[in-house]
């Protein structure tokens, strides 16, 4: 019986996802381009390309049959660098997204569920880090650092999960009210548990969709910090470092300028769009509400 | 009322009070710090003691904190050790900078924003909401810096209609005609990334006032739909438009950093830029502090306008 209710649960919310797609040919194409960039970074060091191979005599090439994109001033493949940084973006996107869904995540559950002065402590962090600009923060706590991808992680992480830590701790708090944890608490389960194996799967859908926004904001802070010069260092790149470079060679090479910038749109866009659909995946209502 | 703005005023104050904390034990554990940064290694350890003495390091963490802090509350911003200027003198050269250029650009976008929002969502799933829709959807993807960098390319080396840098070409500083060929592309950067998140915002407040009961009843009455947008919605949706308006404070401080960089506009972004590569701390220290403190004004500002303007809050007090 449960599991017919739930097969049939399920069938609707995928009915939902697939209305919201019919409606929406933005997202499914973006959708299929961020499927392609994905697929591209992920095979980039099994494709014979090589990002960093100069070939003085072909300097700064219009895109071709052989380069695809083009070359860049020391004669490297574009495409190729434009792939390589692609994976760089993402990679750090991706582990930075982690980062701030794990702080983000246990400060909410453990605020929501201890409440008192935990909660307040917990709380007023999130109030002033979030009362500091994010470009200003994210660039004084990059001078801590050493210049590298593994800092431009952390700093993105540890200082985006605040609105996440508020979204689940609203939630906690009012999970915590319901039968099933009121009933495991009195029952002498402990608090991580409650968490691991109740509060966590009730707020899952929560942060799914907090994920794909994270991922997004991510990826554009990541390729401004870039582009201002205190992100990815050379000689790795990101989108964000080729469109700083390009800055330099935009009169004549604009397409170098073009193409990167392009894939963080439609990259960004993309997991945007996703976060709509997973949305409407979790409150099929959202849909209803939105088109009659 | 007046408790519930005091209340807000009293939690405002130990923010900040923290916010300066937080900066100043951020730079005093900075790996490199400012007596690095004014002594060579070549120096004897006296003189080193000399320049610390000089400049109140030598003192113990907390009395430098409490001077820092009452130098600020006096307007003394302390100077930067890269340049040896002071501070205060440098930020009130580039503060009306970049005030000159985020708030036009703000107040564009703004009014823009409220238009097309209201726009689509009296005219839900139509063609003007699906283009406006679709346009701000693609804006909050853009970087402001690659728009930028359109800009430049298509207005500064195509047509070559517009300089590409900084705010008066030289020996024309008082040309108003010169400043606003450097203003217009830094400025439509701007209102352009100001612009989608609030669209986004406007059209959901519409749609959201439109799906409401008293919607329906007027409906039920025979008023006409512009009757209802003017006399009714367009207020609903106005309220928390202005109230948000707060928030925008800390735009004026730091809301340009990119736009400003890329363009070399002289004002507070390329300014913070210089000394986070420099690793000038003072600098970096003031304006952390100046635009926390400006975000935590902001959101008073925003939490008293909302209780004067809505009833609903002032009995919360």
């Amino acid at each position: 019986m449960m599991k017919e209710k739930r097969n049939k649960d399920k069938s609707i919310r995928i009915d939902s996802v697939k209305l919201a797609l019919k409606h929406d040919k933005a997202a499914v194409i973006s959708l299929i381009l961020l499927g392609i960039i994905i697929l591209f970074a992920l095979l980039a060091p099994f494709l014979p390309m090589e990002p960093n191979a100069t070939d003085i005599a072909n300097r700064l090439k219009e895109p071709s049959l052989t380069h695809w994109f083009g070359t860049d001033e020391v004669g490297r493949d574009y495409f190729a660098r434009v792939i390589y940084g692609g994976r760089v973006s993402l990679i750090v996107a991706f582990l930075a997204m982690l980062t701030s869904l794990t702080i983000g995540v246990a400060a909410g559950t453990i605020a929501g569920l201890t409440g008192g002065i935990v909660d307040m402590i917990l709380m007023r962090i999130v109030d002033i880090l979030h009362s500091i600009p994010w470009m200003v923060l994210v660039t004084v706590v990059s001078i801590f650092l050493k210049p590298g991808i593994q800092s431009i992680i952390l700093v993105i992480g540890l200082f985006t999960w605040m609105e996440i830590a508020r979204l689940v701790r609203a939630e906690t708090l009012s999970l915590k009210e319901r039968e099933f944890i009121l009933y495991a608490g009195f029952s002498g389960v402990s608090k991580w548990k409650i968490i691991i194996s109740h509060i966590i799967p009730s707020v899952f859908p929560t942060i799914i969709v907090a994920a794909t926004t994270s991922m997004a904001n991510a990826i554009m802070t990541e390729s401004s910090l870039s582009f201002l010069g205190v992100g990815i260092q050379q000689p790795m790149s990101s989108w964000g470092s080729l469109l700083q470079n390009a800055q330099g060679t935009m009169q004549n090479s604009f397409h170098m300028a073009l193409i990167p910038g392009l894939l963080i749109i439609i990259t960004i866009f993309a997991f945007n769009k996703l976060g709509n659909l997973l949305r409407v995946y979790v409150e099929p209502k959202v849909m209803s509400g939105e088109k009659e | 009322m007046a408790r519930y703005i005091l209340k807000r005023i009293l939690t405002a104050i130990p923010m900040v009070l923290l916010i300066t904390v937080l900066c100043f034990a951020l730079m005093h554990f900075a790996p490199y710090d400012a007596i690095d940064a004014m002594t060579t290694p070549k120096m004897s350890q006296e003189t080193i003691n000399l320049i610390k003495a000089k400049y109140g390091y030598d003192q113990p963490v907390y009395v430098q904190y409490v001077r820092w802090l009452d130098g600020i509350m006096n307007g003394n911003f302390g100077y930067s050790i890269v340049t040896k200027q002071s501070i205060a003198a440098d930020l009130a050269v580039r503060l009306p900078n970049t005030v000159k250029l985020v708030l036009p650009a703000f107040i564009t976008a703004y009014i823009l924003a409220v238009v097309l929002g209201l726009i689509a969502g009296a005219n839900k799933n139509k063609k003007a909401d699906k283009i406006i829709d679709a346009v701000s959807s693609v804006g909050i993807a853009v970087p402001s810096f690659w728009f930028a960098m359109l800009l430049i390319f298509a207005l500064g080396y195509k047509l070559k209609l517009l300089p590409i840098v900084g705010m008066h070409a030289v020996g024309k500083e008082s040309s108003i005609t010169d400043f606003l060929k450097h203003f217009i592309m830094p400025f439509l950067t701007l209102t352009v990334s100001f612009m989608p998140a609030n669209i986004k915002f406007v059209r959901s407040s519409t749609l959201t006032q439109f799906s409401e009961d008293y919607v329906l009843v007027q409906r039920a009455f025979g008023a006409t739909k512009s009757e209802i947008m003017f006399k009714h919605v367009c207020k609903n949706v106005l309220l928390p438009v202005i109230t948000r308006l707060g928030m925008a404070l800390p735009l004026l401080v730091t809301g340009a950093i990119i736009t400003e960089s890329v363009f070399s506009w002289p004002g507070v972004g390329p300014y913070f830029i210089k000394a986070i590569q420099g690793m000038d701390y003072p600098i970096v220290m003031i304006i952390l502090v100046l635009s926390s403190t400006m975000v935590i004004l902001g959101n008073l500002l925003s939490d008293i306008l909302y209780c004067l303007i809505d009833p609903r809050i002032k009995e919360m007090g």
